[in-house]
């Protein structure tokens, strides 16, 4: 049996008050778009569920593009059938029959859209779960804890059945919580942070600093390339790219000594707030997690934070790097982040990085560096901004 | 001209004629050069195989590059085998596999390895039981074709994939050359963990094919070296060929539910228009969802096959002996021995295979001058025993 459509039902989280429409509104544009390949599948909004009619599409490949989409509580594949107690009996039965291993316990849960269906909720419940009942020996039902729930609805000239509950991403719909700077490297941490960032409503655009010629053409590929994997969940994201090398062996050459990481990283910071400023993004969305480099212990965060007015937000920052890992590896950044490629903070490490800076130092080394300020202006100006994941003019479309 | 050989290769598309030389012109940079050029080509290839993978539904890492169908087995076949000799001594694979498989496996019997050959039906069809019969704790790799490409039978290739599922140890490898493009084959779908795939046979360029290796499995590798396609390998990438490769998959993948229509009608045509030639007898199953849609294969009983092809080739209609790789060979077809066809008709099989492009008007000036050809040949055949 092939399913014929997909029961969507909204998260919980999405359903609160009056944001609900705007928050339904999201969701439903997010799956057309993650589904705009699929060009037979037709979406249907009713009462806090989508319908996905898949007209002939199989279930796994649209139920893959289901996950990428926040907000979504959970989804079932279903199977159609003519409004007929007889037939709906049948499917009922084929689909119980189809589980494995075998169930001793089952209910039948019935909706009942259609009011002028001739048989109400309760009336169906029992007729369909008395026929199962009848046809496999040794069942029993249990309304409680039933090893197979088996679901009908009936609507209008349809009814269909399902028994599977697939979980869905949850989170917020897209974009319904603002928009923020993601400073992405090519490591495993920041794409996760920004994927969660997303996750929790987040409209992200990255920012991303490399040090040409001294990291290559392809690490700059490789941090589009997450990016773009990103942009499976959140539709275009911007990519803003920040020509860091002359600040970089600027700052090199007028201080190379323990504490440049620092300051480094606060220049970092300075830049992404003045593009978060351009772009509208009230915050900063970093892969930050306590203790586990230099740059990461309480005294660097502070000195570093203070840099920048903006909230920082570090979703990782008490995460385990193995639960960092586990998460790159389902939303698909992680093969692309274990290829070794430089990134642009591991080529000038001073002899011994500080791992206790103080911010009263720090502010003191910059002060000596009057140039600073310009350079960073300088360097926001040059910035290119690349939107991955739009539908550009592809210059090798040709060739495939 | 009609050329009906399309089994053994097919005329490439012309877009796909034109990327390969867009390719070789401005993207001849090595993908593994650190420069702009390098990374250009690195692009393409990594295109390439996403490209692949979609028609599969499996995910691009999935994909490994090579130089043939025959490699792409070969590769399956032994870097399974070496990669897993420790877990058992037994592989099986049947008596109509096409010749790269089949004389890997009689070099690993001479190896030391216990094979079984399995037996098929007088259709062409493995027989089921034969396998799970032959199935042992032992057993760490069974290999069945997917079509075959002298007789286009179609082998039970989810039923097979459904059995394996009991048998962790063994890997199942498929030679899926004469099935993609023009069957539904989705690897995960059917259970298979390696498929070999040719370019050269779904209208792409020569010398260039992949396989198919299900993610988590790990093969030896065959080549040493620069650890190309993640070591499995090695060689610079033929980047316009796997270009040309892409654009072909795609192009058939687009086609295929056309293709499959089309090819289905013409081989009722054909079957029909043979059959009413009383010296001929069509090869295969009667029932047309067991066989391929386009590869029709008929035996003209006490006439040397090549007689046939030369005397169809002077009205410029070009056929095939049983498979291109081992025609002009007096010995009888292995895989009509396997089906139990009598010496007559094993020696003088003859094998028609087509595509998207041809007519009815095309299989009505076939069977024309199959006609006439046979009518020609008919006194100088030895009297048939035919049965």
């Amino acid at each position: 049996m092939k399913p014929d459509l997909i029961v969507v039902r909204l998260g919980e989280l999405t359903l609160k008050g009056r944001n609900r429409h705007r928050f339904e509104k999201k969701v439903i544009s997010h799956i057309r778009r993650v589904l705009k390949p699929y060009r037979t599948v037709k979406l249907e909004l009713e009462f806090g569920r989508i319908y996905i009619a898949l007209n002939g599409q199989t279930y796994e490949p649209v139920a893959e593009e289901l996950r990428k989409v926040f907000g979504l509580g959970s989804f079932s594949p279903a199977f159609s059938v003519e409004p007929e107690i007889e037939e709906i009996r049948q499917l009922a039965l084929a689909l119980f029959r189809q589980q494995t291993p075998p169930p001793q316990t089952f209910k039948v849960t019935t909706r009942r859209a259609d009011k002028s269906f001739p048989y109400d909720s309760q009336e169906m419940n029992r007729l369909v779960g008395g026929y199962i009942l009848q046809s496999v020996p040794g069942l029993s039902v249990d309304v409680h804890r039933p090893e197979a729930d088996i679901r009908v609805e009936i609507r209008e000239g349809r009814a269909f059945v399902y028994s599977q509950v697939t979980q869905g991403t949850g989170g917020f719909p897209l974009g319904s919580n603002g928009k923020a700077m993601l400073m992405i490297s090519g490591g495993i941490d920041s794409p996760v942070a920004g994927w969660l960032a997303m996750k929790q409503g987040l409209e992200i655009e990255a920012v991303h600093f490399h040090s040409f010629p001294y990291t290559s053409e392809r690490s700059q590929q490789k941090v589009q390339d997450l990016v773009r994997r990103l942009a499976d969940y959140g539709g275009t994201i911007k990519l803003h790219m920040v020509p860091f090398t002359d600040i970089q062996t600027r700052l090199v050459q007028d201080y190379n000594e323990n504490l440049l990481i620092t300051i480094m990283r606060r220049t970092m910071f300075r830049i992404a707030e003045q593009l978060a400023g351009l772009s509208g993004a009230d915050a900063l969305v970093t892969g930050e997690s306590l203790g586990q480099v230099a740059s990461q212990t309480m005294a660097s965060l502070k000195a570093i934070g203070q840099a920048v007015a903006i909230p920082v937000l570090q979703p990782l920052i008490f995460q385990d790097k193995q639960d960092i890992i586990d998460i790159a590896q389902r939303i698909g950044t992680y093969p692309i982040s274990i290829l070794p490629h430089e990134d642009c903070c591991t080529i000038f490490l001073p002899p011994s990085p500080s791992t206790n800076p103080s911010l009263r130092v720090v502010e003191g080394i910059e002060r000596n560096l009057p140039w600073l300020p310009e350079m960073i202006a300088e360097t926001v100006r040059k910035t290119e901004v690349i939107t991955i994941g739009a539908e550009l003019p592809d210059p090798y479309e040709k060739l495939f | 001209m009609i050329y009906f050989d399309y089994a053994a290769t097919t005329p490439p598309y012309e877009e796909v004629a034109d990327t390969v030389a867009e390719v070789m012109k401005r993207h001849y940079g090595n993908p593994s050069s650190l420069h702009r050029l390098g990374v250009e080509a690195e692009a393409l290839v990594a295109r390439a195989r996403e490209t692949i993978a979609q028609t599969l539904e499996v995910s691009p890492q999935e994909i490994v590059f090579t130089g043939s169908g025959t490699e792409s087995n070969t590769l399956a076949i032994l870097g399974a085998v070496r990669r897993f000799k420790q877990r058992g001594n037994h592989i099986i694979t049947t008596q109509i596999e096409h010749a790269s498989v089949y004389e890997t496996y009689r070099k690993l019997e001479s190896e030391g390895f216990r094979v079984t050959y399995l037996p098929v039906d007088e259709t062409g069809q493995v027989r089921l039981e034969e396998l799970e019969n032959s199935l042992t704790p032992e057993t760490i790799l069974v290999s069945v074709m997917f079509v075959n490409n002298e007789m286009g039978r179609i082998q039970p290739i989810e039923r097979i994939g459904r059995l394996l599922q009991r048998y962790p140890k063994a890997l199942f490898h498929v030679d899926g050359v004469q099935a993609y493009g023009k069957l539904d084959v989705k690897p995960k779908q059917l259970g298979i963990d390696l498929m070999a795939c040719s370019a050269h046979k779904f209208r792409g360029p020569k010398g260039v094919g992949f396989l198919y290796c299900r993610s988590g499995l790990e093969l030896e590798p065959l080549l040493l070296g620069g650890g190309q396609e993640q070591g499995l390998r090695s060689g610079t990438e033929n980047v316009p060929a796997l270009v040309g490769m892409a654009k072909a998959a795609r192009l058939s993948h687009e086609r295929r539910p056309a293709f499959y229509a089309n090819t289905r009608e013409l081989r009722r045509l054909l079957v029909q228009g043979i059959k009413d030639i009383p010296e001929l007898v069509v090869n295969g199953s009667e029932e047309e969802e067991d066989m391929a849609p386009h590869i029709v294969h008929f035996s003209y009983p006490g006439m040397k096959s090549e007689v046939v092809v030369h005397a169809l080739e002077q009205h410029d209609i070009y056929i095939s002996t049983r498979s291109a790789c081992s025609s002009g060979e007096a010995e009888p077809s292995r895989v009509l021995v396997a089906m139990d066809c009598p010496r007559e008709r094993s020696i003088s099989g003859l094998r028609i295979s087509y595509g998207l492009e041809h007519t009815k008007s095309d299989a009505e000036t076939f069977l024309r001058a199959l006609r006439q050809v046979v009518k020609q040949l008919a006194p100088t055949a030895t009297k048939p025993g035919r049965r």
